[in-house]
């Protein structure tokens, strides 16, 4: 069994599913940090069968947008003096700023840098965003 | 008191008015220094107010305006062509007794040299008291209103938005047939890049009138956003492709011409252009007193026969849009 010692300050990302570690480890772009930073992939879970879990040292501001448009069913642990103060689910996000582009070629946003693509959600289950400029509906995808 | 009541229904020209669009009053502050970017910025009351002050200033003649906005001016910044938006802004504050400023091409502006639509909003700001753009860029005006400090009004984004175009046939609604609630409204053509269309439906929608038909090809129908949004506000749709299997059920029917510019293949454009022409022979299923709408201008869409038909309003609808945009921009001056 492999071991990975826990954490005393800092944030878990828990229930992430298998497979969509890898992507959030890369769209935070946590190997860039400063703190130890473990990915771990394909780890039993009674709860999905297998899961992804991310454990970040020393940090506990992190964009929960983005996960939540990754893998809304991610759950956020933060740790304070190795124990868990809060837990959430990060759930998808009703409003998204800057993450991704708007998908309407005409759309002001993908000409002007003042104007910061700016979305909020239409459907839940397709991930689609209306655009605050232009109103089109983009759908995110990775 | 019979003549009384007749006297509340019927306007200058003899025709139809509605009480409940025309004559409700809201507060005109509301309205002052606010920007109008989408329809969606004024509230249906607001709408009313406008459309309530448009009808007003055409009973009481245009000559009774000339010092209304003496001293204030307007800034119009086209920054794709535009001859009757930008006219119609420009009487409209000509006939209050304001002044004009501003370009009708980019080329001529400091936008050839590189400035931002924020930095201009800003700069703009301490020239004018009231500003109306034009951009070929969906949601260019929405950014100028937020770095401006007058109001500002979209005079058409890309396939977006044209809201004074939505106030300019709300206000020909009103005034030609009357109560919304009681109104079958057909729009036709490109429904998918005219923003008349698209500024127009949702308003309409807010304002709950009977039901909507939506004819165009399967390339130019209403894009999915607007029609979930449609749907959503529970006003009746129907869809065709068919224009004369539902003209006699028609009491406003909306032209709506397909949009060169807006395409990026010329051939697609040539395929669909002619799509729906409407003609004498095509009036002749319609209903005697609906009427024939066209935000203008026509390439082939309308037959010139159909011009001298009095169901045919699409030129009066041009003298209600001064009109509307006389009341707009006074109310947002606090001029009334």
């Amino acid at each position: 069994m492999m071991q990975v010692t826990s954490i005393s300050e800092g944030i878990v990302l828990d229930h992430i599913t298998q497979g969509n570690g890898l992507k959030i480890f890369s769209q935070l772009n946590l190997a860039a940090l400063d703190h130890p930073v473990v990915l771990l992939m394909n780890v039993p879970s009674r709860l999905l069968g297998r899961k992804d879990i991310i454990k970040i040292q020393n940090i506990k501001d992190i964009d929960l947008a983005m996960i939540g448009l990754i893998d809304p069913s991610t759950t956020v642990n933060v740790i304070e003096g190795g124990q868990i103060i809060r837990k959430h689910k990060v759930g998808i996000p009703e409003t998204v700023k800057g993450l991704f582009k708007c998908s309407n070629p005409r759309c002001v946003t993908n000409s002007d840098t003042y104007a910061e693509p700016n979305f909020r959600l239409v459907d839940a289950r397709n991930r689609e965003y209306a655009c605050e400029y232009c109103e089109e509906t983009t759908r995110y995808r990775l | 008191m019979v003549l009384v009541c007749l006297l509340a229904y019927y306007g200058r020209e003899g025709t139809f008015i509605l009480p409940s669009l025309n004559r409700k009053r809201v507060s005109a502050v509301a309205i002052r220094g606010k920007s109008l970017i989408s329809p969606d910025d004024f509230t249906v009351e607001e709408l009313q107010q406008v459309v309530t002050t448009a009808n007003e200033m055409m009973d009481t003649g245009i000559d009774s305006y000339g010092d209304l906005c003496k001293g204030k001016i307007l800034a119009t910044l086209f920054y794709e062509p535009s001859t009757r938006t930008r006219l119609s802004f420009e009487t409209a504050m000509l006939r209050m007794g304001g002044s004009v400023l501003g370009f009708g091409d980019a080329n001529t502006s400091s936008v050839s040299k590189g400035e931002s639509i924020a930095d201009t909003a800003r700069v703009i700001s301490y020239y004018a008291d009231v500003a109306v753009m034009r951009h070929p860029k969906e949601g260019a005006p929405k950014l100028a209103a937020q770095y401006a400090t007058i109001p500002f009004i979209n005079g058409g984004d890309g396939g977006h938005q044209h809201p004074t175009q939505t106030l300019t046939d709300l206000v020909t609604i009103a005034r030609y047939k009357g109560d919304l609630a009681q109104q079958v409204v057909a729009f036709c053509g490109d429904l998918k890049f005219g923003r008349t269309v698209h500024s127009l439906i949702r308003t309409l929608a807010r304002m709950q009138v009977k039901k909507f038909v939506l004819i165009s090809p399967e390339e130019l129908t209403l894009p999915t956003h607007l029609y979930r949004e449609v749907q959503a506000k529970g006003v009746p749709m129907e869809v065709t492709t068919c224009l004369e299997e539902v003209i006699p059920e028609v009491d406003v029917l909306y032209m709506t011409r397909i949009q060169r510019e807006r395409f990026f293949n010329e051939a697609d454009y040539q395929r669909l252009k002619d799509t729906y022409i409407l003609d004498a022979r095509k009036m002749e299923g319609a209903k005697r007193d609906m009427i024939v709408m066209h935000p203008l201008p026509r390439v082939n869409e309308i037959a010139y026969e159909i011009d001298d038909d009095p169901r045919a309003i699409y030129f009066k609808q041009s003298e209600c849009g001064v009109y509307a945009r006389m009341a707009l921009m006074a109310l947002q001056l606090g001029v009334m």
